[in-house]
């Protein structure tokens, strides 16, 4: 047990500290929300290819670094803390992970390279409903001839609307929750493949919509077995919560640093405002979180590392700490940055209202990462199923 | 960073909780899960025998340095015998003030002499001490110490007058480590002596305090002419200051990995009566008690982070918010206890007021929050030692 970060993960740590103050400054933030695109496309060529970060977690094998989980939250992290405007998350986080978990070698081979280099982005597709359990998975797969027949409508895609490869997550036609499910490795520009750009409050993320037309797919894109990868698009989404998470802990972490720093220069009644103990407890109260988002991050880290390899080199006892783990940190994370970037407009009184300031960006970044992937209120739902030993069955009648 | 444990750690895990097994059976059966905080005054003699026991096999002191009768165990075995010493119940440490503050405290500012003098003692689990910090006029501002100590005449003695208070277990103590006014005329840092107190003299009175649980673990300790040798003063006259705080850096540490499964513990209890009496089936019970779940979690890693961090001494920013976060934690615990509970949580164990083990939990967490620098002193500390605030202006003595 050692849980603390080594010194090559300080160093990793501190390269991207100061790659993002550089490049991901409040102007490079505001300049990308602007676009369509939502991120600027030759920052997001130097991420690849002078920073190699999207390669971090891609096995040697198949063009990566080989390196592991807890040094993508680190990088994570500091995108979150600088509200970072790149497809990094969708393409990590999504794409990469899904081909980790579901693919085979052979696919893994197909697209992972690409990745690596830089070349292609990708994402995960899988709700059509209001909210993110797997029972709103309702895209239909039908076989058809040596492939799939792929129909419905995808919402609140991570940067559905520019990544190159989408992964998507279809149902056969009659089944239920998370039975029936099929994974796919979709090419933006498949025929019949429909997609919007569905403009959002928070502004530091894109996300759209996507039809499938009557999408026809060889069965080598299917990942895993067919109607049979619900277990899987759950560990997806697990480590995908983990991934929102470290964004979050480093959005709560960089609230609480710009008001602090914002209440030791402000004056009123002949002193900083940071001297006043009103204001002092509120933000040390915003630390404790902070502090507590972090222990919640690395150790869901540590979980997810564990449970990426435990057909190889994990921890098999650990690895099983997954669903908790995830629910733990995206509960967590979601209540501390929201309360943070809160606190943040609030003690910087009137001008932490106004657009040229920066609290409303974290404030509406907190909003839409909690709201992503199952709010605070579903994850601890999920914690109490473990605790309980039970499906909640109960709770989702009544809701 | 990596939480699994080692193959060699895990085979220590073995070890203790094997020990244990064995040895907290038959008379030591009865003090299984009983004598932690709220629950202090429970089986005092039959604890001290308990820990002579261990002491002969080597389990108090485990972390000390083997030359002063410890076993120099590392972080992660610390860890490792403090999870396991209360997953299995073993009882709250009688000795913890000696273990966890006068000793460490001896071994880093001690002489030689004190050492041998004092140690010994404490590692054999036959000398208990307390510790006499707060004062009627000294509790968040603990720098206002009043009592006062002085050389007499031939200079072979402290003489102490004055008067403690909150003092745990004062009445079951062999000494005292006492925060004394050794220069006249002084005020706030300057001036204070850290002195070593013997218990056992007619120039102390310890009284008890009654708390809203109707009973009692905590003292009041009135210094009337009481005496202690002129050697047994910690570091120089002056620097009594200096090593209060440095003190309070070895509070934080292992041991609250114990309090932790302590917790679980507490926690595992209330998971059990919500599916017996059907909370379980309450949506805003089910989020309480996983929010309570996961705040456990944290805890752990927080600790774990805190211990696996720089050993320079240096309070981290993870430490400074350990109290108040557990101590917040605690006392949410205990409202949820009694909300799980429902309408039963109001019953007694029996008359005239003997409460339950929850019932005692909920009433103690009040204390949780006060006592060892209540929440608000520790948000202080949080704004101006981690986020570098300013100091609050101090009023006039």
């Amino acid at each position: 047990m050692e849980f603390a970060f080594t010194e090559e993960q300080e160093m990793i740590r501190d390269s991207a500290e100061s790659f993002l103050q550089d490049h991901s400054s409040s102007a490079a933030v505001r300049a990308a929300m602007e676009t369509e695109s939502g991120y600027d496309p030759q920052l997001w060529t130097r991420i690849s290819t002078e920073m190699v970060w999207p390669a971090l977690t891609i096995p040697e094998t198949f063009g990566g670094l080989g390196l592991g989980y807890v040094e993508l939250t680190i990088l994570l992290e500091e995108m979150g803390r600088n509200l970072l405007c790149s497809p990094f998350y969708s393409t990590v986080c999504l794409g990469v992970n899904s081909l980790l978990v579901a693919g085979s070698d052979a696919q893994k081979q197909q697209w992972l390279p690409s990745i690596a280099e830089g070349n292609l982005t990708a994402t995960l597709a899988y709700t059509s409903a209001n909210h993110w359990g797997l029972d709103s998975v309702q895209c239909l797969a039908t076989a058809e001839g040596d492939g799939f027949v792929l129909s419905g409508r995808l919402k609140y895609v991570p940067d559905g609307h520019t990544a190159g490869l989408l992964i998507i997550a279809c149902r056969d036609e009659g089944s239920l929750n998370d039975q029936g499910i099929s994974l796919f490795a979709v090419p933006a520009d498949t025929e019949g493949v429909k997609r919007r750009w569905t403009p959002a409050m928070d502004q530091t993320r894109r996300q759209a919509e996507i039809t499938l037309d009557n999408v026809y797919v060889d069965r080598s894109a299917l990942l895993g077995t067919e109607g049979q990868s619900g277990e899987k698009l759950k560990t997806i989404l697990q480590l995908a919560a983990i991934g929102v998470a470290a964004e979050q802990c480093g959005g709560a972490r960089q609230s609480l640093d710009m008001t602090v720093d914002y209440t030791k220069e402000r004056v009123q009644f002949g002193r900083t405002i940071a001297s006043f103990q009103a204001i002092k407890h509120r933000a040390a109260d915003m630390m404790v979180q902070v502090e507590c988002a972090r222990s919640a991050v690395y150790y869901a880290a540590c979980v997810a590392q564990e449970a990426l390899f435990c057909n190889e080199s994990g921890n098999n006892v650990i690895a099983c700490e997954l669903p908790e783990a995830a629910s733990l940190a995206k509960a967590y994370c979601s209540d501390a940055f929201f309360h943070c970037a809160a606190e943040s407009i609030q003690l910087h009184g009137g001008v932490g209202f106004t657009w040229e300031y920066d609290p409303h960006l974290y404030f509406k970044r907190a909003k839409s990462t909690e709201t992503f992937l199952g709010d605070s209120a579903y994850h601890r739902e999920a914690i109490a199923q473990v605790i309980f030993a039970d499906s909640g069955m109960e709770q989702e009648t009544l809701s | 960073m990596k939480i699994s444990f080692s193959p060699e750690d895990e085979q220590f895990r073995k070890e203790v909780a094997g020990w244990l097994k064995t040895n907290l059976t038959g008379e030591f059966e009865a003090l299984r899960f009983r004598g932690g905080p709220g629950d202090e005054h429970s089986f005092p003699q039959e604890r001290k025998l308990w820990e002579q026991h261990m002491a002969k096999a080597g389990w108090t002191c485990v972390g000390w340095p083997e030359q002063y009768g410890g076993r120099g165990l590392s972080i992660n075995q610390q860890v490792i015998f403090n999870e396991e010493y209360a997953r299995a119940g073993g009882p709250g440490h009688m000795s913890h003030i000696g273990e966890g503050l006068a000793g460490p405290t001896i071994i880093a500012f001690g002489t030689e002499a004190q050492k041998q003098k004092f140690l010994p003692g404490i590692v054999a689990g036959t000398e208990y001490w307390c510790q006499g910090y707060s004062e009627p006029g000294a509790g968040s501002d603990l720098a206002n110490v009043k009592t006062k100590a002085a050389l007499n005449d031939a200079g072979d003695q402290w003489v102490i007058n004055g008067q403690k208070v909150w003092t745990s277990l004062a009445h079951e103590s062999d000494w005292c480590f006492v925060i004394a006014r050794t220069q006249p005329g002084s005020v706030g840092h300057k001036g204070l002596s850290f002195l070593l107190v013997p218990m056992d003299q007619s120039g102390i009175e310890v009284r008890p305090i009654e708390q809203l649980t109707a009973t009692t673990e905590f003292n009041e300790v009135f210094f009337d002419n009481a005496v202690t040798d002129a050697d047994n003063i910690v570091g120089q006259p002056g620097e009594g200051w200096k090593i209060a705080m440095a003190l309070l850096g070895f509070e934080r540490g292992v041991s609250t990995l114990g309090q932790q499964m302590q917790f679980r513990n507490e926690l595992e209890g209330i998971v059990r009566i919500a599916k017996e009496n059907g909370a379980a089936q309450n949506p805003a019970i089910r989020q309480r008690i996983a929010d309570a779940w996961m705040g456990l979690k944290i805890m752990r890693y927080n600790s774990l982070r805190m211990l696996s961090g720089s050993e320079d001494g240096s309070l981290q920013r993870e430490a400074m918010i350990y109290k108040l976060y557990w101590a917040s934690w605690h006392a949410d615990l205990g409202k949820l206890a009694m909300d799980v509970l429902g309408p039963d949580s109001e019953l007694l164990e029996s008359g005239p007021y003997e409460l339950t083990r929850l019932q005692s939990m909920y009433l103690f967490t009040r204390s949780d929050t006060i006592y060892g620098g209540t929440n608000e002193i520790q948000r202080n500390i949080i704004a101006e030692r981690a986020l570098g605030m300013p100091k609050e202006p101090k009023g006039r003595q």
